[in-house]
């Protein structure tokens, strides 16, 4: 669906713009129907800007965006405006993203003036309803409020209200969660999920693996605006290659693992050296006995001709 | 819409109303504005009328006496009254203005465009506003008080595009606006719609200053003798009573009220600012 | 040295009204404890890591005890809290990283500090040239700018300012927040150190990222809307909370390991109150799973096992 090729932004900088800053370097990597992809890096990695680039917030110093096989840097006007009948933004900071003397439900009337002119009140009001419905908020509790009166968690799903109202296919997130409360993020992070299954592809913007891994079946490891690592989420996190997902994943604070555990860990995998049965980080847990991790198993005959390698098999 | 706005204009004005700066600015203010309205009724000449044989002192019939050509002071006073203000209104009105389109235009877009606006707003900063008046001066014989006033207006709006100008810039980062982008909005509504509203109380700040330093303006202009060549104002009854010795004569009282007023008025103005800034900026105010 | 606090009873002067942003909060930290204060915006963490060290309008003080080291510390008089600051209690501020004045040389920017706070100055010069070695700043940073500085050199050098006259206990407040992963793991890990080689006696670190807790603190005490929920060792939290929202909480967050499409985590459906008029009793019942008609009184904050305080009816009912 979203194709981005040897994307790159520099921005001049100094007097009369002299020198150079990259923020993105040719950065390639897609996104497809109904998938979830997370574009991980911390401060200063250049996703942000990604993210604006594909929301033509930003222009492109160099490569091209594809959006269902259009390039769309060369869009404008009335062709743009298609452009985000498909593709929308939600970004970070809530509270930020409402004019803060206005009604929160102004970004609706917003985008009925800009896309919907000629819609009827009844008809306007149902897909309305439908939209908040979608994302789990009570019309009679979200419409004619201020900002300041709802919380950051209905905010950030009453923005993802305004771009299912355009019926998007893609969806641009920022760090939409970070500035939310530990109990709130979840919700959002589920609705999201569950709007994947209604035929949404995001691109998730994060600084925080856990959510990543939460999310998405495909990763994106971005480091001063360059791609050094990208593919299945899973396959990532348990084998990080680039040196830098390895420094990644082990700074990050785990709840499940001290830091130290997680550092022996990497370092085994990456020396080859395993305690116990190569296999069981993927085995599943009805095959595993207390042996497995351990002691690693030998071939044993368990019938003519026939060897295995495993703790169980071997007990019986 | 309108529950927020009632309760935000009532949580203004309840703090507008206990702001002492605001209260003491206002109340200096007003008064003199009433004074040069009502003024003219309360006097019987006209300002270079001939009305009694040379200086006197201030006494119940001259209440601020007269000058050395025989005219009332105070006659001359509420009439000059009239002209500080029609030129604070019009010069400080003509400055925000223009500050506010360079302002906004260059906040908003950036990039060259903002670099070339920046370019001419110091540009026309340092150009020495004197010197150019009197070269004008020499050429236009005649010179009227809407001429004054847009000759201020004209050197004045630097300061107010580069505040607005930053304040813009602080705005237009702010992610609504990314939004409003994002629903296909054009730039200039973009503007006056999302951004112009969010300004207002600044906008109100920076007219209060510029309307005060129109007058402050005015005066030094009309006392050096730049000012327009008929009619009367504060500042030119100064240059009179200097030029015609009432500082050696001890003729205090044709110097002294004008001068007087013109502080009175622009520190008054200045103090309403303060008080004003206090009453928007919730983090200003004393518990 | 240990920190007791009995009752503290916080409230903030608001145009609207008084907002009860700290309910009698009653614990203890133990000598060279890291302990941890999470919870989520509004809980009355900040509050109360301000309110040991600096209590002034619009906080005010209602009631409440705080003993340090057996000494009673006079949170409610800023003067009388002087000689304590920064000798005994020292705190690091959330902003702390950004209020460096950007005009002046960090070194400069020490020896004032240092001379207001009547510490013999050459001595502690000496000193704090040891441990910004120990960090890993180097001593040329006190010839340098805070701009030239990165988030995390501005953090350490916050943190071995606040640490720099050994007090007996350390109040961080969310100072991993603002930093990137990498950083915010030598910080914590510096935070342990500096526990570790006693210049700092305990530790309170208050965050509401509880991961981070996990990987430093000893034990974790859990606050929400201005109440003490659950306090007991890092592990007990983690693995087995007993208070219905540390449950609810803790099972809410995303872990590595953990796909939405094997196994969806549930938030906690509603609100935190709003302080000005907070419901009687304990503050999570509306949205408490198992709340009962107990719960219109306010839980106290008892012991159910050793190390475990716990505010709730239900579970200190079920065990008592």
């Amino acid at each position: 669906m979203l194709e981005l090729e040897g994307i790159s932004k520099a921005y001049r900088v100094g007097t009369f713009g002299g020198r150079q800053l990259v923020a993105v370097n040719d950065v390639s990597f897609d996104v497809g129907d109904r998938e979830v992809v997370s574009l991980i890096g911390e401060s200063g990695s250049g996703k942000s800007t990604i993210g604006k680039m594909i929301l033509r917030l930003t222009s492109t110093s160099g490569g091209v965006i594809r959006f269902n096989g259009t390039v769309i840097s060369g869009l404008k006007k009335g062709a743009l405006k298609e452009y985000y009948r498909n593709v929308q933004g939600v970004f970070q900071d809530p509270f930020s993203s409402y004019n803060p003397i206005f009604k929160a439900d102004r970004v609706f009337r917003i985008i009925r003036q800009a896309f919907f002119p000629k819609i009827g009140n009844q008809e306007w009001k149902e897909k309305v309803n439908r939209s908040l419905g979608a994302v789990g908020l009570n019309s009679e509790h979200v419409l004619s409020k201020f900002p300041h009166q709802l919380s950051g968690g209905q905010l950030q799903r009453f923005l993802i209200a305004r771009a299912l109202l355009l019926d998007i296919r893609f969806l641009v997130a920022d760090e939409i969660i970070s500035m939310l409360d530990a109990s709130t993020r979840i919700d959002v992070l589920n609705l999201l999920a569950d709007l994947k299954s209604r035929g949404l592809s995001i691109l998730f913007i994060t600084h925080d693996l856990s959510l990543g891994y939460y999310i998405s079946e495909r990763a994106v490891i971005l480091y001063r605006g360059c791609v050094v690592e990208m593919g299945k989420t899973e396959g990532i996190f348990d084998n990080p290659l680039h040196p830098y997902t390895r420094m990644l994943m082990e700074s990050v604070p785990r709840l499940d693992k001290k830091w130290e555990a997680v550092k022996a860990e990497l370092k085994a995998k990456q020396a080859g050296l395993t305690t116990g049965c190569v296999y069981y980080e993927r085995c599943p847990a009805a095959g595993r006995s207390d042996d497995c991790k351990t002691n690693r198993p030998g071939l044993h005959e368990v019938e003519a001709g026939h060897f295995v390698a495993c703790c169980r098999n071997n007990a019986s | 819409m309108v529950a927020k706005q009632s309760k935000k204009k009532n949580e203004f004005l309840y703090f507008a109303l206990r702001n002492n700066k605001l209260r003491i600015g206002m109340t200096v203010v007003l008064l003199f504005v009433v004074l040069a309205i009502i003024g003219p009724w309360l006097t019987d000449f006209v300002p270079r009328q001939y009305a009694t044989a040379g200086p006197n002192a201030p006494s119940s019939e001259f209440w601020f006496g007269t000058t050395s050509f025989g005219e009332d002071v105070f006659t001359q006073f509420v009439y000059g009254l009239q002209a500080t203000f029609i030129v604070g209104l019009l010069g400080g009105g003509l400055g925000t203005l223009i500050g506010i389109l360079v302002g906004f235009i260059a906040g908003y877009r950036g990039g060259l465009l903002d670099e070339i606006l920046n370019m001419m707003t110091n540009i026309v900063l340092v150009v020495p506003s004197l010197v150019v008046l009197l070269i004008i001066a020499a050429y236009l014989e005649v010179r009227g008080l809407v001429f004054e006033s847009v000759f201020i207006g004209c050197f004045a709006w630097p300061w107010a595009a580069r505040a607005i100008r930053a304040q813009t810039f602080s705005l237009r980062s702010r992610e609504f606006v990314d939004l409003a982008r994002l629903s296909g909005v054009k730039p200039l509504r973009i503007v006056f719609t999302e951004i112009a509203p969010n300004m207002m109380s600044y906008l109100l700040l920076v007219f209060i200053l510029q309307f005060g330093g129109a007058i402050l303006t005015a005066a030094t202009l009309d006392f050096i003798g730049l000012g327009p060549t008929k009619g009367i104002s504060l500042g030119l009854m100064m240059h009179n009573a200097i030029l015609w010795g009432a500082l050696i004569l001890g003729m205090w009282w044709w110097f002294v009220p004008p001068g007087l007023a013109i502080t009175a008025i622009v520190g008054a103005l200045y103090i309403t600012n303060v008080g004003l800034d206090e009453v928007f900026n919730p983090k200003l105010r004393e518990m | 040295m240990s920190l007791q606090v009995e009752n503290l009873t916080i409230t903030y002067q608001t145009l609207r009204g008084d907002v009860r942003a700290l309910e009698r909060a009653t614990f203890d930290v133990a000598d060279g404890e890291i302990m941890g204060l999470a919870g989520e915006s509004g809980c009355g963490k900040t509050t109360l890591g301000t309110s040991l060290t600096l209590l002034k309008p619009p906080m005010r003080y209602i009631e409440g005890r705080v003993a340090l080291d057996g000494e009673e510390l006079p949170i409610w008089d800023t003067d009388a809290m002087n000689p304590f600051r920064f000798k005994k209690v020292s705190v690091i501020p959330q902003y702390a990283m950004n209020a460096m004045n950007p005009t002046r040389k960090i070194g400069r920017m020490t020896s004032e500090l240092l001379r207001a706070r009547r510490a013999d100055h050459k001595g502690a010069l000496r000193e704090l040239r040891r441990r910004l070695e120990l960090v890993e700043l180097g001593a040329d940073v006190l010839s340098m700018y805070p701009i030239e500085l990165s988030g995390g050199m501005k953090q350490r050098m916050v943190m071995v300012l606040s640490t720099l006259l050994n007090p007996s206990l350390l109040i961080a407040d969310e100072i991993t927040s603002a930093l990137d992963v990498s950083t915010q793991k030598a910080v914590a890990e510096m935070l342990v150190g500096f526990r570790d080689r006693e210049f700092v006696k305990s530790l309170i670190v208050i965050t509401h990222d509880i991961s981070i807790l996990y990987q430093i603190a000893d034990s974790i005490l859990v606050m929400y809307a201005g109440q003490l929920a659950e306090k007991a060792s890092t592990d007990v939290i983690i693995q087995a909370p007993r208070h219905p929202y540390t449950k609810l909480l803790i099972s809410s967050l995303p872990k590595v390991g953990v796909k939405y499409a094997e196994q969806r985590l549930a938030g906690i459906p509603g609100s935190p109150p709003l302080l000005l008029d907070p419901p009687q009793g304990c503050r999570f019942r509306e949205r408490c799973p198992v709340a009962f008609d107990r719960c219109t009184a306010v839980p106290p904050f008892v012991e159910v096992e050793k190390g475990h305080f716990i505010a709730c009816w239900k579970e200190s009912v079920v065990h008592a």
